[in-house]
Parts: structure tokens; C-alpha cells; sequence
């Protein structure tokens, strides 16, 4: 189907069945109970999960095909930010002139940098890439404020033109991004018995345009390019000496991967219209290596699975806090409550990143192909044992 | 007028003089051996046909045109495909599709964005790819990653690489370097059966005489950077300069 084979369009349904089934799925506890907090299926998050995911699902053609590892990838993201809230201020409040717009400049922008970093390959890469992210972040902050806003970043007004759209509410406020009337923000709610699903707008553009993406992200590994491009990864030399010239190839994976960025900055800005330098900051980039390492580099999936990993700890575990805690071990005697407070607390609210760090550093260790690496092996060892079970029964029949 | 035309080159590296004044012409259609003592040179020389190293002096022509200044992927383009010392493979790839990129390069040429095509879809490419491999008896390995296959096999993929873009001149680097005889004398059939088979021209570097005399039809004789003699197989045999310079006997 869709011109993919039956293992592809498999993925590609259990995504898109995941996605769309997301707000229950993310809400497994009741509303009112103990575990209500770690229910990430509010709209917000929600839409972090996916829009993480196209970032880091581009990421991965550029850092899981061609092993050209860029550390400077939230520039683009940035960018992509920029530009789509320009044209908020300029055009209209519809978000597909802005998501266009947000990928072409994060594009031409790579294509750019690219040009120039790609002239380097291993760590002179990395860091050519990441000191093109630093300055971009630099000139966003302080010098181009009137492009960027500066530190506060770039916002709305009540006076921006917005020339084909509306300028100001009927109520006096600046308008909300759409889609064609259909408001981001607008959600419908389900209450079921104690359960309650929030289905909203901006998380299905979101999610529409994620499940888009990732099809052309499979379509591209299976192409005869993404063969190329594993093939400058195993062997560069010997692609050289095949008559191949792999400069274009990685400027072409480069500027791709670059305009995923770019859609994932420009949606960010669909969902919430406003942008700040700090997108562009080399944590953010940093950000999303973990993410596609933490997946799985170089697989379909990992991506998507290390972004919603780490949006998830990002904003599910820095909620806890000492009183939470408190809650958990109440039925302890008290002094070893207070010992388990104090043992679980660093893990805990701003420590997320120790707990992040242990995790990352154990799937480096242990499972180097990333969670995916998991997951085969676990389906390994079940298809491992029923396998033997078969065996088993395949000896003893013959004796019957 | 040979295939390939090499005059007066000379490369310098810092204070050692690599090459100098080397002069030698490869005849289309023949087998052609380098050889000669280690650091004499040989590879330099073979760096400089293929693009890796400009010399400093002279001219490199292959079939009236200049490769100098050219890019290896240029000059592969023109018909020149080169083997490696240790074979270089694309170890991360299954063998099949080892042998699809070639396929790529000759029917596309240096670069083509085809991204949304299957892989699988390209017929042709798969055709040719699977009869090569048959050619190489490497049919019943297309589904194995390369990089887990024998040395003597990744050679033997890598030559088969190498032929699938129908190359005019074939340069092999110390083909059978660090094999076991047995791996060597497949080698040695291998290129034989090639030689028959096509119209190539194959310039070949190598230290073990056994297979340079199975071999060669010329051998030129390198020694500190500049050609000692070239003549055929069995006047080299018995000629004293060059036994003086390869087994250090005193003539």
C-alpha cells in the first residue's frame, strides 16, 4: 500500500493508530486519582510528543543514514520558528502559508550552513554545525532583535497588518492561529465515568502532518538514495571510487533533514504563535541527538519513540515534588519515609535530567541500537521460546 | 599510444622524493604489473591515477584525456575503477546491495536525487547486480551483510564491484595481499577468467611474484620512486638490475 511494502505499511498503521488513539492512550488513569499526574494526554504535551517527533524523525535521515552527526539542528528548528510567526504578523492567522514558509527558509538556511559544514566530515562537522547553531543563537538574541525580538522573543501585536486575514478579534484580541476557521487551541472533551480524553484541533494537525512526514521518511530509507546514503556511512572511500560524488548526497540529506526542522518549528509556532532565541540554544540541539539515539538511530520508529521518551520525562517527572513523595511513602514508618524521600528526591522535579542521563547511559551500554534494539529483543526472546516450543513438539511427534 | 599514458611525474612529500621522472605507458587490452622493493613507490603512483594525490610534476592521461586535478569520482566516471589494498566494501550493506550502487553510478551517473522510487523497483538495476553476482559465483551470498564475509570473498565482491561498471582500466593494489594461498590462487583464476572474458586493460601493483608472473604480459620495475626496467615477464626474470634491487644481490 502507498507504494510501501507489507512490513512499511504495517509501521506506518500501528503509527498512525497510536497517534490517533494518543489522547486515550496518554490518559490511562482516572481524573480524580493519585495517579492522574502521569497522564501526558493534555493537548500541550500532546502536541510536544509529535512535533518532537518530526524534528528528531528528520534528524535521523541526516545522523541515521549518513552517521553525519550535526549538533546544531535547532537552528533550523528556530528559524522555521521565525519565520512562521512572521508570517502570522504579516499575512494571516491561517497556519499553512506559515508552516510553508517555515520550511523553505529553514531550507535555504541549511542549505547554506550545510554547504559550508559539509565541506568537513567526522567531529569537524559536528562542531562546524554546532558553531553555526551558537551564532545563529547569538544574532537572534542581541543583534537581529528586530527581526527576532530579542530576548523576549517575537510576538503578536494588536497593530502587526496580517494583510489577507483578520487584524484584530471581533472581542478586541489578537487573533489565534487556524486552520481555515478551525482554531488550534479549540478542544472537544469526553468525559467517561471518571475518565476524562481531550481531542484537540492543533494536536490532530499535528499529528496529521507527523504521520506525513514519516511516510516520506520511510520512503526516502527505502529510495535508492537513502541506499546511498547508508552507503557513505559504511563506506565514503569506496563510494568515491565508484564514480559517486557523496558531497551532493549528504547537502541533499543535510537540507532535508534541515526542512523537517524547519515544519517542526514553524508547527511549534502553529500551536502557541510565539518564538524565542532559546529554541535555537545548543541544549535544544543536543536535545534531539539524545532523542534519536535514545530510539534508535538509524531505525524508522526510534526517532519518534525518543522524542515522546524524553518530552515525557521532561514534563511528567520534573512535576513530582517532595510532597508528592511524601504521598507515596506515607504507609512507611516515618523515619524510612523520610530516607526514601531523600533517596528518590534527586531523581525527581528538576533532577529529570539525573534520571535521564542513567537511562541514556544505560541504552548506550546495554542496548546500543536504542529502545527499538529493545523491543526486538525482547520479541526475539518470546519468538525464541516458541520456537523452541515448536521444536520440541516437532522431536516428539515422529516417536508417536 | 597506450591507454594510459604516464610521463616525468614526480611527487614530493616534505623532504623524500617519492617519484621521479616516471615515465610508462599501460597498452590497451594488456595485463601491466608494478612492481618493486617496499617504498618504492608503487602506491603513490597509483594514487596519482586515480585522483587521490596530484604530482607535482608531469602528466597522467588515460585514453588522451588528463586525469590531473580531477576527483576520484571523475575519474571513475571516465572508466577507471581501482581495488584496494584491503578490500573496501560497503561492510554495512548486504552484498546484493553492495552491488546495486555500481549499477547506480553507471546507469546515473555521479548523482541523482531519486528518493522516492523503491529500491526494489529498479528492475534493471537488480537484474544486473544479480548477474554479476552469478558471474563472481557469489549468487547464494546476496542476503549476507559484506562486512561478515571471508577476505577472500570481499575480494572478490569488491573486484565484481569494480566490473560491474565496465571499467577500461582496472587498477588492483596488492590484490592478494594477506591472503592464504588458497584465497591467492582463486584470486589468480579469477583475474584470468576476467581477462579472457572482456576487453581490459588491468594495471596491477603487487609483492608476490607467483602471482605477478601468472599474471602480467609487461612489468615495469620500480625502484626508489623511478622505473627500473620494463620488458617482459621473462626478461625480468633473469635481468640483473632487477634482481639487485628487489633480493639485494650484488649483480
Amino acid at each position: 500500500m502507498f507504494g510501501l511494502d507489507k512490513r512499511d505499511t504495517t509501521l506506518l498503521l500501528i503509527v498512525a493508530a497510536l497517534v490517533a488513539l494518543a489522547p486515550f492512550l496518554l490518559n490511562p488513569f482516572p481524573e480524580n486519582s493519585d495517579l492522574a499526574q502521569f497522564n501526558a494526554g493534555y493537548p500541550d504535551l500532546m502536541q510536544r510528543f509529535v512535533i518532537f517527533g518530526i524534528f528528531a524523525i528528520g534528524f535521523n535521515i541526516l545522523f541515521g543514514l549518513t552517521g553525519y552527526l550535526s549538533f546544531g539542528h535547532a537552528a533550523f528548528l528556530g528559524v522555521g520558528s521565525y519565520a512562521a510567526v512572521w508570517m502570522f504578523k504579516l499575512l494571516s492567522m491561517n497556519i499553512i502559508p506559515a508552516i510553508v514558509l517555515a520550511v523553505i527558509v529553514a531550507g535555504v538556511f541549511a542549505l547554506l550552513i550545510g554547504f559550508i559544514s559539509l565541506r568537513r566530515s567526522g567531529i569537524y562537522f559536528s562542531i562546524l554545525t554546532l558553531a553555526f547553531a551558537q551564532m545563529s543563537f547569538a544574532l537572534a538574541y542581541s543583534v537581529l532583535t528586530p527581526i527576532t525580538g530579542g530576548e523576549t522573543g517575537l510576538q503578536l501585536a494588536l497593530d502587526d497588518p496580517r494583510i489577507i486575514g483578520q487584524q484584530v478579534t471581533e472581542g478586541g484580541n489578537i487573533p489565534v492561529p487556524s486552520l481555515f476557521g478551525l482554531e488550534m487551541r479549540d478542544s472537544a472533551e469526553l468525559a467517561l465515568g471518571p475518565w476524562l480524553f481531550t481531542f484537540n484541533i492543533g494536536y490532530y494537525v499535528c499529528a496529521i502532518i507527523m504521520l506525513i512526514a514519516f511516510y516520506i521518511s520511510i520512503r526516502i530509507f527505502r529510495s535508492p538514495f537513502g541506499m546511498m546514503l547508508r552507503a557513505i556511512k559504511s563506506n565514503q572511500q569506496r563510494l568515491n571510487y565508484t564514480g559517486l560524488n557523496s558531497r551532493p548526497y549528504t547537502l541533499a540529506a543535510f537540507v532535508i533533514s534541515g526542512m523537517y526542522a524547519g515544519l517542526a518549528g514553524g508547527l511549534m509556532a502553529s500551536m502557541d504563535p510565539l518564538a524565542g532565541a532559546e529554541r535555537m540554544f545548543w541544549t535544544a540541539s543536543g536535545e534531539v541527538v539524545l532523542m534519536t539515539i535514545l530510539g534508535g538511530a538509524g531505525t524508522l520508529i526510534g526517532p519518534i519513540l525518543g522524542a515522546g521518551m524524553i518530552k515525557y520525562m521532561e514534563n511528567i517527572i520534573s512535576k513530582i515534588n517532595k510532597t508528592i513523595l511524601h504521598e507515596w511513602f506515607y504507609w512507611m514508618p516515618d523515619g524510612l519515609e523520610d530516607a526514601m524521600v531523600s533517596i528518590v528526591y534527586p531523581f525527581i522535579g528538576k533532577g529529570w535530567h539525573l534520571t535521564l542521563g542513567i537511562i541514556f547511559m544505560l541504552v548506550v551500554i546495554f542496548l546500543p541500537g536504542g529502545l527499538v534494539e529493545g523491543g526486538q529483543r525482547i520479541a526475539n526472546f518470546f519468538r525464541g521460546r516458541k520456537a523452541a516450543k515448536q521444536e520440541g513438539k516437532g522431536t516428539t511427534e515422529p516417536a508417536e | 599510444m597506450g591507454i594510459l599514458e604516464v610521463k616525468n611525474v614526480g611527487k614530493r612529500f616534505g623532504g623524500l622524493q617519492a617519484l621521479s621522472n616516471v615515465n610508462l605507458s599501460v597498452a590497451e587490452n594488456t595485463v601491466h604489473a608494478i612492481i618493486g622493493p617496499n617504498g618504492a613507490g608503487k602506491s603513490t603512483l597509483l594514487n596519482c591515477f586515480v585522483g587521490k594525490l596530484i604530482p607535482d610534476t608531469g602528466s597522467v592521461m588515460f585514453d588522451g584525456q588528463s586525469v590531473l586535478g580531477r576527483s576520484p569520482h571523475e575519474i571513475n566516471q571516465m572508466g577507471i575503477s581501482r581495488v584496494f589494498q584491503t578490500p573496501e566494501i560497503f561492510g554495512d550493506l548486504t552484498v546484493l546491495e553492495n552491488m546495486m550502487i555500481p549499477c547506480f553510478a553507471k546507469r546515473d551517473g555521479s548523482f541523482e536525487l531519486n528518493a522516492l522510487s523503491g529500491v526494489m523497483s529498479q528492475k534493471d538495476i537488480i537484474e544486473r547486480a544479480e548477474h554479476v553476482l552469478e558471474d563472481m559465483n557469489m549468487a547464494d551470498k546476496r542476503h549476507m551483510h559484506a562486512a561478515s564475509m571471508s577476505r577472500g570473498d570481499k575480494r572478490r565482491l569488491e573486484i565484481g564491484m569494480c566490473l560491474s561498471q565496465e571499467p577500461r582500466l582496472l587498477l588492483l593494489d596488492e590484490p592478494t595481499a594477506g591472503m592464504a594461498r588458497a584465497d591467492t590462487n582463486n584470486t589468480i583464476d579469477l583475474l584470468k577468467e576476467i581477462k579472457e572474458k572482456r576487453d581490459i586493460t588491468i594495471a596491477i601493483i603487487e609483492h608476490d611474484m607467483h602471482v605477478v608472473f601468472s599474471l602480467a604480459e609487461r612489468i615495469t620495475v620500480l625502484a626508489q620512486g623511478t622505473p627500473l626496467v620494463e620488458d617482459t615477464p621473462e626478461n625480468i626474470k633473469g635481468h640483473p638490475k632487477v634482481r639487485e634491487a628487489y633480493l639485494g644481490e650484488s649483480a
